[in-house]
Parts: structure tokens; sequence; C-alpha cells
């Protein structure tokens, strides 16, 4: 290298150092005892949590009705819930939705009578009661089969989806990344699931779908990581594994930080202005990020030294090697 | 790690002469590294282009409008008619925007949404008025005001689904095991005739299962179980045949084989599906949609319907078939009933022989030897019986099919001195086929004499009439007008700022190179609506969710360079590290978009609705943002630094 080249090299290092960036050289790694305990906490924990206390499954997933409506002026839940029981309802949740003149009414399946009525009912009687300015917003039902069959294919899609990411990375990478990764996903989706069961949040299908997307993101940063882990494998001749993982994170830490950042920036506006709809699918998917962020840097990693990730575990092909070499200094 | 990270540098620092020679790409690269040549930058710029012309039609928000249509065979709607309509809504103060006739449909265009609904109403009232209501249908309607230039190329506006335009979805189960018995049962009563009439010996009754479906007949001895096999090999092929030993009878099993029984099921969708179209139409809904959804299900969109319990009203009606000879001169006027048929009067005797609920099945299909048109009709057994009956000793005499069905005729009424709309029920009777009988029919029999049109349609009226498979409502779901517009609002509001923050946030952390991705990031969101737009794709509100998602997401791959090309810069010139920087990133930016990719693909195939809206565009968010990183943010690069000789990069 020239002496001019340097002198750029030096300024441009120079010029980095602004007051957001210091210089990173973090041992990820170090922590990796209490990360694995703190990980396994959580995941036992989730586990527990579903098996004990489940999902609160939203309605797409147990059928029955669902009615939100608007009233002229606000209403106490109770009232209305005592005047439909009333009327012969049983088993009813209201509760408000959004503002206090909105109003959830969830009707349980196997309710008597032809059930894809209900929800018309619900509002008629609603509308003789309080006048009719009260105004249908949403109305919905769904057969007990059609919740069932869409909870099999939710678990099926989780599944499908893990197969083939993983059989992707294994063609792409090795066998003991294929395995992280994996392990990094499946600890993302208990985790995930695990936090809809702790604060009671209703699992429908845009949940279904947010956590399939955290699935795709978590993956997209373990992805890159391994990516970089790979490269250095081939690059560092000298330094042991967890040396090499070390520096990976480091390298991708900024890229890691910076994407997160904007990813949860846009899910707290989608959580903020997006309307009650999507809220669910907005914490879902923060709670997944920040998660997803953990997992690519903790989780895929650790299980990589603890499988024992060596040099020798990455097939280097000639070709890409001898493109690598002409590339790098 | 300080110390760790020195190695690092110093593993790569260690052979630099290595570099000086092998390097000499980087070298000479100072004068033409990152430049493209002249045709690269074209097509980003075509394509960037192609995108804002195809993504523009969304900058044309849709016009409130109420569309008349013809509801009869001629479709054209006449000035006249336009006319009245229009002067209707004037004079009840609500001026249209603009009106005229477009593809034969009369569209007269609101303000907004509220003018629309009662300028339906006032222009329904006109029209029964002047006693033509029931002959256009008057639906709410979102028109297009893209320039006709605009349409011509085939540019349009995305198409919002129910969450974000309101309207009633509907998801209804076709009952197959009924379909399927109905027509075992037809199967067996041919067994039997053909038992009958070949004089054969069998045990009663046939025993018949639905799962497996199968028929099982008992014989008193092998011999007469061989005769039987012989005589319905040929005569009804729909089966395989086995033998096998019943209660100690010689005994021959028919399954239904399983080609046969998934076309009994295609049939019964198809056949509900017809109807279900005919009288959809009857809503006022200016694009609904009927479609099958997997093996034995149909999905019903209505958007801007309101109210669900009358779509439900019409959805569930039934219309029906009557079979019925042609009376001939001498039959006694009291029984007859006239009706009218391609221009003359037919009398029909009262007497019915077979009603829809029997028929089987009835296709348009050409005869095998003439290759002319037909229509094939199969009748369930007690129909075949009833119709062979009355056929046999009127070989020679017509039979005509009727067919009815139940509408409903719109006036209004005034109630308190308010004008009410009522909808009263008629039923409707035409004659859609005369046929001369020229053998004794039985379950199978054909119209022939036919154009490959009046075949196929009289096959769909023998459809629509028969008794379809029954079907139940398994999923409803209304979304009120109010929550649609809020939707809307809502969503591209949350686009609006994700955009402005994620844009603010690049600009400050990587400043020029940050504007560089800024475009690059507004040009990814330009070719997301221009795909969505063309592949005609339905905007929905996770559909939102997703685009914002993206927005977040796609600078991923911007970021994944612009770290690398910082880190780059740290052992090479500006010119070689930008070099690097994109080489070094495209494999984890290739990697981690094809697993994203697979990931959403599996989403829009466990999907319905929304769901899937959400997975059409992350998928094709993940494809432009990988177009966009790769080109348009490396195009700008080079402008900006390429082939020049730079010490500092702002980045």
């Amino acid at each position: 290298m020239s002496e001019s080249d340097l002198d750029v090299d030096r300024r441009n290092m120079e010029k980095r150092q602004r007051f957001w960036e210091f210089e990173l050289a973090i041992n990820f790694m170090g922590a990796r005892r209490f990360a694995s305990a703190l990980s396994i906490a959580l995941v036992v924990g989730s586990i527990l949590l579903l098996a004990f206390r489940g999902l609160n499954f939203g309605l797409d997933f147990t059928g029955g009705t669902l009615v939100e409506v608007q009233f002229p002026e606000s209403v106490e839940p109770q009232v209305v819930r005592a005047q439909l029981e009333a009327a012969g309802y049983e088993n009813l949740v209201v509760q408000h939705f959004g503002t206090p003149r909105d109003l959830l009414v969830r009707v349980p399946p196997d309710l008597v009578g032809d059930e894809a009525t209900v929800g018309d009912q619900l509002i008629r009687r609603l509308q003789e009661t309080y006048g009719s300015d009260v105004l249908m917003r949403r109305s919905e039902f769904v057969g007990p089969a059609v919740g069932e069959e869409l909870r099999e294919q939710g678990g099926l899609a989780m599944l499908a989806a893990l197969v083939l990411v993983m059989i992707y990375v294994l063609f792409r990478f090795s066998g003991k990344f294929a395995i992280g990764a994996v392990v990094a996903l499946a600890h993302d989706v208990i985790i995930v699931m695990g936090a809809f069961s702790l604060f009671r949040w209703s699992f429908d299908l845009p949940s279904l779908a947010a956590v399939l997307a955290v699935i795709g993101y978590s993956l997209n940063d373990t992805i890159v990581i391994s990516d970089r882990i790979r490269e250095n494998f081939r690059r560092l001749r000298r330094e042991g594994p967890i040396e090499v993982i070390n520096i990976s994170l480091n390298q991708t830490f900024g890229r890691t930080l910076v994407t997160s950042l904007t990813t949860i920036l846009v899910l707290a506006v989608l959580f903020i202005f997006g309307g009650q709809t999507v809220e669910g699918f907005a914490e879902a998917l923060i709670v997944g990020v920040l998660i997803g962020t953990y997992s690519s840097i903790y989780v895929a990693a650790n299980v990589l030294v603890t499988l024992g990730i060596s040099r020798e575990d990455l097939v280097v092909p000639v070709k890409e090697g001898a493109d690598q070499e002409s590339i790098s200094p | 790690m300080a110390r760790q990270r020195g190695k690092a540098q110093g593993a790569d620092a260690a052979p630099p002469g290595l570099v000086s020679l092998g390097g000499g790409r980087a070298r000479t690269g100072a004068g033409n590294l990152n430049t493209f040549p002249m045709w690269r930058y074209m097509v980003v710029l075509v394509v960037v282009l192609l995108g804002a012309l195809y993504a523009s039609p969304n900058l044309f928000p849709p016009d409130y409008a109420v569309q008349l249509s013809g509801r009869g065979e001629d479709p054209r709607v006449p000035e006249s008619v336009l006319a009245i309509a229009e002067r209707a809504a004037a004079d009840a103060g609500f001026e249209p925007l603009r009106s005229g006739i477009e593809n034969n449909q009369a569209v007269i265009r609101f303000r907004d949404n509220e003018t629309q609904i009662r300028a339906q109403d006032i222009i329904r009232q006109a029209l029964v008025r002047e006693g033509i209501g029931d002959d256009y249908i008057i639906a709410l309607n979102l028109a297009s005001t893209t320039p006709a230039w605009l349409e011509r190329l085939g540019g349009a506006r995305m198409n919002y689904g129910l969450d974000l335009s309101g309207g009633v979805h509907f998801l209804l189960e076709v009952d197959m095991e009924t379909a399927v018995r109905d027509r075992l049962n037809g199967f067996e009563e041919e067994v039997r005739s053909v038992f009958r009439t070949e004089r054969l010996r069998y045990l009663r009754p046939i025993e018949s299962t639905l799962e497996p479906p199968e028929l099982t007949i008992r014989f008193r001895d092998s011999a007469d179980r061989d005769a039987g096999r012989a005589a319905l090999q040929d005569r009804v092929r729909e089966f395989d045949l086995s033998t096998d030993v019943v209660d100690g009878d010689p005994a021959l099993v028919m399954r239904l084989r399983s080609d046969v029984v998934s076309e009994i099921e295609d049939y019964a969708i198809s056949q509900n599906l017809q109807s279900l179209r005919n009288r959809v139409d009857e809503l006022g809904v200016s694009e609904p949609l009927v479609q099958r959804m997997g093996r034995n299900r149909i999905v019903i969109d209505l958007p801007g319907i309101q109210d669900s319990s009358r779509a439900k009203d019409i959805i569930g009606r039934v219309a029906n078939l009557e079979f019925r000879l042609v009376a001939s001169a001498d039959h006694p006027r009291s029984e007859v009933e006239t009706f009218e048929y391609q221009g003359r009067d037919v009398d029909l005797q009262r007497a019915v022989i077979v009603t829809g609920d029997r028929v089987g099945n009835a296709q348009a299909g050409h005869d095998p030897e003439t290759n002319m048109p037909q229509v094939n009709i199969t009748l369930d057994g007690r129909g075949g019986e009833r119709m062979h009956e009355a056929t046999r000793h009127n070989i020679g005499r017509q039979m005509a099919i009727l067919f009815r069905e139940t509408l409903t005729r719109t006036h209004y009424e005034e109630v308190d001195g308010e004008m009410v709309l009522v909808q009263v029920p008629y039923e409707e009777q035409r004659l859609i086929s005369v046929a001369t009988i020229q053998a004794a029919l039985g379950t199978r029999f054909r119209i022939t004499g036919l154009s490959q049109r009046e075949a196929r349609d009289l096959a769909l009226l023998l459809r629509a009439g028969a008794l379809a498979a029954p079907m139940y409502i398994v999923e409803e779901r209304t979304v009120g007008a109010s929550l649609g517009e809020e939707n809307i609002r809502a969503g591209f509001m949350s686009v609006a700022i994700g955009f402005a923050l994620v844009l603010a946030f690049m600009m400050f952390y990587y400043r020029l190179f940050g504007l560089a991705a800024n475009i690059a990031l507004a040009v990814n969101l330009v070719l997301l609506i221009a795909v969505m737009s063309l592949l005609g794709a339905t905007l929905t509100l996770p559909g939102i969710a997703g685009i914002v998602l993206t927005v977040g997401m796609a600078v991923d791959a911007n970021v994944l360079i612009f770290s690398r090309i910082r880190e780059e810069l740290q052992y090479r010139s500006p010119q070689a590290a930008i070099s690097a920087g994109f080489d070094r990133a495209f494999v984890a930016i290739l990697d981690a978009n094809i697993t994203t990719l697979i990931v959403a693909v599996i989403l829009y195939a466990i999907g319905t609705g929304p769901v899937r809206g959400f997975a059409v565009t992350l998928s094709i968010g993940i494809c432009t943002s990988l177009f966009s990183a790769l080109m348009v943010t490396r195009a700008l690069v080079n402008l900006m630094y390429g082939g020049r000789n730079i010490r500092r990069l702002a980045i």
C-alpha cells in the first residue's frame, strides 16, 4: 500500500470517530454462559406459560361471533353485557375497543340456533335499545371447523418455514450453521408466543402472520452474521473459533443495530397510527424484532460455539476461495 | 477484545505486497472503478420511469359513483335512463361531479361516500317511478379517474380489500357428502334397472356406503354374480368392480372411482358457483368476487354492501326446474298453462314429470359420432323412473323445461310521510327448452339440435335450477364503511410517517450515502406499488402493514453495504472500499433475502384474504428492495463518486 493510501485510511478512520460511533470491541461471547442461561429460562418459561396458561386464541382460531359497534356516547361494557345476557346470550365477552364509545362483543361458538345470524341479531338488539345511531363497525363469524383447520394449518406453516429454512441454510452453509439458525428461530417463535400468553394478547390470523414475519426477520439477521462468520473463518487463520465469532459479531454489530432500529421505528409508527386492527400485529413484531436481534447475536452464535464449530466445518469451494483472495488484501 | 481486533487487522494487513500485485484491479480502479457502462444507467432509469408510470394511477383517487347496468340480456344503458338518474340526483341537491356512459354502463360520480349512498336511493326511487326500477342494477362503485391514455397502457389503481372499502365477506362450504350420496343413489337405481332389463337375479337390498363410496350387491350364487358383473361392466363405467363374499353370499363390490368422486365434487362446486353468481348480481355490487377456494369452499366478497342479512337472503335463494309435457291440441284447457318460447306460445300440461332436485348433472358436450353440440342430463334414480314412465308412451311428443326463480321487485311506499323501499319477492318462470322425445328416457338422456352457445347456456340454467349440494356459511365478516375509511387513513398515515422517519434517520446516519439510500428507498416504494398495481393485487390493511415493514427492512441491504464500506475504508482507498463494500455485501444480502422470501411464500400458501395480502406485499417488497439496493443505490453512488479521484467519503 502506498504512503498516500495509508494517509487516506488514517484520515478516514479519524473521520469516522463521531460521537455516536465508538470503536466496537465487545466481548460478546464472554457473556455466552449468562446468555445461554437467560435464553433457556425464557424458553422454558414460555413453554410453561403456553402449556398451562395457553394462548388467548382470537376469533379466527376459536370460531364464534364478534361484533364491533360504535355508540353515540360512551357506554359501560358491564351494562351492555348485562342487557345482552338478559336477552339470552351466554358467555359473552364485552370490552372497550379503542375508545369508550366503541365496544367489542364476542360470542363463543356452539350457540344454539343459526349461528351465522348471531351478529345481525346482536346489532339489531343494540339498535333497539340504544337507538339507530349505534353503528356497526365490523361483524365477524367464523365456524368452529374453520377455526380448527386454521390452528392446524398455522402450526404446519411454522414447521414448514423452519424445515425449509434449515434446508436452505444446510445447502448454503453447513450443518452446524443450519442447527444454529433453526435453534435461534425456534427460540424466537417460542418466546414471542410466550409473550402472547403472558400478556393475554389475542392470537389471531394477523398475529400468526406476525410470528412468521418474525421468523423472516430473525433469519435475516442470523444469516447476515453467519455469512460474516463463514467469511472470517476463511480469512483469519490464526484466531480460534470464539475469537472469530467475536470479531464477526463486532463487525456486524453496527448494521444489526441500525436495521433493528429502523424496523422498530416503523413498527412503533404502525402501533401508534395503524389503528386497533394492526395493533396486535405491531406488538408481536416489536417483541419479535427485539428477541430476533438478541437471538442472532447470542443464540445462533452460541450454538455454533457449543457445537464446536471449526475451520474444517466450512468446506471452501476452490473457486469462491480464489475469488476472495483476489478482491481482499 | 481490542487486542483481538488488532490481530484481525494484522492478519489482513500481513501481506501488503500481495495487494499491490494481486489488487491490480483495485489500483487501476481509481480511473474506472465504480463506473457503470451507460446501458446500466439506462436500465435503471427505464425501470424507475416505468415504475413511476404504473404507480401513478394510485395518485388519482377514485370517485364515489353510482353505476347503472342492464339486468337483462342487453347490458347497455340508454342515454335517456342516464338523464333520468342525473336529473333525479340533481333535483335532490346532489349535483353529480360528472356522469356518462362508460363501457355500456351509466356512471354518475359524486363528491363523497355519503352523497353516493343517498343518491343511490334517490336514483332507485326515480327509476321505480318510471317503471324501469327492475331493469337495471343500481350499484355503488368506486369509479376510476385515471386518465384514459394511462388506462390504455394498462395502468390501474390497486383494488382495496374489504377491510378498506367496507363490505361483506362470506365463506361457504358445500356439503360434499350429500352430493356424493345423491349420485350414489342415482347409480343404485341404474344398477337395478340394468338388472331389471337383463332379467338378472340378485339379493335385495343393495347396500350402499359413503366411506368408502361403494355399492355392494349380493347374489345367490357365483354364476349370477358373474352374469351381473358382465352386465354392469359396460353399462356403469364409473365404478371399479371387485368380487367378495358378504354374509356367506357371493357379492359384487362396486367402488366409485376417485376421479368420478372428484368430478362430482367439481360439479357440485361449479353448480353452486353458477347459481351464486346469478344471485349476487341482484345485490347491486359493481365488483363482486365469487370464487372457489380449496376442495369444497366458495368465497364471496361483496365490497360496499353493509346489510349482510339481505345478502344472506338473496344468496340462500333457490331456483327450480320443471320437466313437463307439451299439451296436445285435444288436452283439456283447464290442465294447460301457456308460456312464451322463442317468440311463440307453447301450451304445457300442468302435471310435472320431474323437478330440478332430481337433476344430478347437466353438462354441455358433443355427440361423439356427429360431433354436434348437445346437453347431457343425468337424473337420480327416482327421477329416472318417473321420466321413463312418462316418456315411453309419448315418443314423438314434445317435452319442455321450465325455469322458476324467485326474484325481488323494488318499489317505494309512503309510510308516515317517508318514502320506504319495499322489496316484494315474485316468481319468474320461463321456458328454457322445448324438444321432441325420440325414445323412452331414463336416468341419462340428452337434448340435441342446439347450437354450441345454446347448449352451454341451457346446461348453465339446468345446473342453476337443479338442487345443488347444500351449502353452509362457515365464515362471515362485515366491515362497516366508517371502519374502512378509518383503516385507509390509518394505513396511509403509517406509511407516510414511517417512511419519513426512516428517511430522516438514514440521512443523519449516512449523510451523502444516506441520500442515495433514501432515493433508492423511494424508488423501492414506487416499484412496490407499481408491481402490485400491475399484478392487480388487492390492498388490505395487513398489506399496508407489509409495506410499512418493507420500508423498515428494505434499508437493511443498504445498511449492509454502507457498514461494509465503512469497514473497508480502514484498509482501502475510498474507491476500492466502495467497490469491495458492494461486492462483499452481495452474498449476505442475497442469502438473507432468499430465506425471507421462503417464509413469505409459506405465508401466502397458508394464508387467506388479509394474510395473503401481507405475504404478497412482503414478497414483492423483497424483490424490489433487492433491485433498489443493488442497482439504484449503486448507480447513484457511482454517479456521485465513480471515476473521480476522491480522498474522503461522506458516509
